[in-house]
């Protein structure tokens, strides 16, 4: 990488900070694509470019009359000054709040949310004292995000990574086109909870609404309720020791085990019947041959 | 097309794919040349009793009660070579044949997740400089 530093790259366009690290001139011919983990890497626990917070450090921000545009930046600006612990007073339902935080902190909403609250993000806790509107979490990466009331529809859509907890009942299209992570339900879910999921886990401690799973790829969904219906390629699977053990260990750190515990929890997987690798790849070869 | 009948193989044993890298048992994988579905197992969850002090003291710095995003993180195994997918960097990236594979997933798992974490945090990945070109300042 060419040796620029950043007060010079901070003066640059982005079209001059590209030239000037040397992406428009690298001689990519003859080099090996293959990266290899390095065994004696440094250990960090945080991006290069984190800014150091201290869980510590603790102040309150009174947003009732910021925007969302306000509130992010000013978060931004606490973090980079060394505050760990960030309560929100009066969101009063702005939308997009607390988007985009891509290290640690500890981030506390007194009141509800809007649509798409804390999405994007990549490593914050997050407490949110009240409701949230669609698509709470929405391509999460890491973290937590706790809402101790009721969501709305889309809860975690997209999601990557990290627990997504609502304590209360959420709306329908819970988790659509999840990717990863875990979102824990501590009441009911709406229709099409899981459609098209690709990976990760949910679980949902009371009733799930009709086509449960449908169209899922991958990925565990458990129901401690009643399901309306599976959909389409949804299929009950086995509940393993191991799944019990990760459900009770997950559910009781945030408060969510049921008082007869984890061994009525129904497990619903991807029966792979809508796995199709290429299914048109050899007759095309055929046509191109 | 829905409706059709799973045609790919089943994983069982944890070094089916180092010892055959192409993994194509079923008539279907041979037929496209490829294998359908991943090459671990997605939806193993973690072990807790096997994590190693490295992972548990990165919960403690994030204030985390477990492994949060590294749950989903599993050693894969591509052109019969262990290595860990990267999703900051969209890509595979190999373990060190210097690297002595435990005999059990849940332990490959774990070293997937520390070589993995050590990697997205350290200089030398490629987001870094891509953060550096594009970044808003």
């Amino acid at each position: 990488m060419a040796s620029v530093s950043d007060a010079d790259l901070k003066q640059m366009t982005q079209e001059e900070r590209v030239t000037a690290l040397g992406m428009r001139t690298d001689q990519l011919t003859g080099r090996a694509m293959r990266i290899e983990f390095n065994p004696d890497e440094e250990e960090r626990f945080e991006y290069p470019w984190a800014p150091a917070v201290d869980f510590n450090k603790r102040t309150e921000l009174d947003v009732d009359e910021m925007t969302s545009t306000e509130v992010n930046t000013r978060i931004r600006e606490l973090m980079a000054e060394g505050y760990g612990t960030i309560v929100i007073k009066n969101p009063r339902g702005k939308h997009s709040l607390g988007v985009g935080i891509l290290t640690k902190l500890n981030l506390i909403f007194e009141g509800s949310l809007g649509y798409f609250g804390v999405g994007l993000i990549d490593g914050p806790n997050v407490t949110i004292n009240g409701r949230v509107g669609w698509s709470c979490g929405e391509n999460m990466l890491a973290g937590t995000i706790v809402v101790n009331k009721n969501a709305g529809s889309t809860f975690g859509a997209a999601i990557r990574g990290g627990d997504l907890v609502s304590k209360g009942s959420v709306g329908s299209r819970t988790g659509i086109d999840q990717k990863g992570g875990t979102i824990l339900v501590g009441g009911n879910t709406g229709a099409l909870t899981g459609f098209m999921m690709q990976r990760g886990r949910m679980v949902i401690c009371g009733n799930a609404g009709k086509n449960l799973g449908d169209s899922m790829y991958d990925g565990t969904i458990y129901v401690g309720g009643e399901i309306q219906s599976l959909g389409v390629d949804a299929v009950p699977g086995e509940l393993t020791d191991l799944d019990k053990a990760w459900l009770t260990r997950k559910l009781t750190q945030y408060g969510l085990m049921p008082e007869k515990g984890v061994d009525h929890f129904r497990k619903i997987v991807a029966g792979r019947q809508l796995w199709n690798y290429d299914n048109l790849e050899p007759s095309e070869k055929k046509i191109v041959l | 097309m829905a409706g059709t009948q799973y045609r790919g193989s089943e994983i069982t044993d944890v070094d089916q794919f180092v010892k055959d890298a192409a993994g194509l048992e079923s008539e279907r994988e041979k037929e496209i040349g490829q294998h359908i579905g991943y090459r671990y197992d997605v939806n193993l969850v973690p072990d807790y009793n096997r994590i190693t002090p490295f992972l548990s003291k990165y919960m403690e710095t994030m204030g985390w009660d477990d492994l949060n995003w590294l749950e989903d993180i599993h050693m894969g195994y591509e052109d019969g070579a262990p290595a860990v997918f990267d999703r900051n960097n969209n890509g595979w990236v190999s373990i060190p044949d210097t690297i002595d594979l435990p005999d059990n997933q849940q332990d490959r798992d774990m070293i997937a997740r520390e070589l993995l974490l050590k990697f997205q945090m350290s200089d030398r990945h490629p987001l870094v400089m891509l953060r550096k070109a594009y970044m808003k300042f």
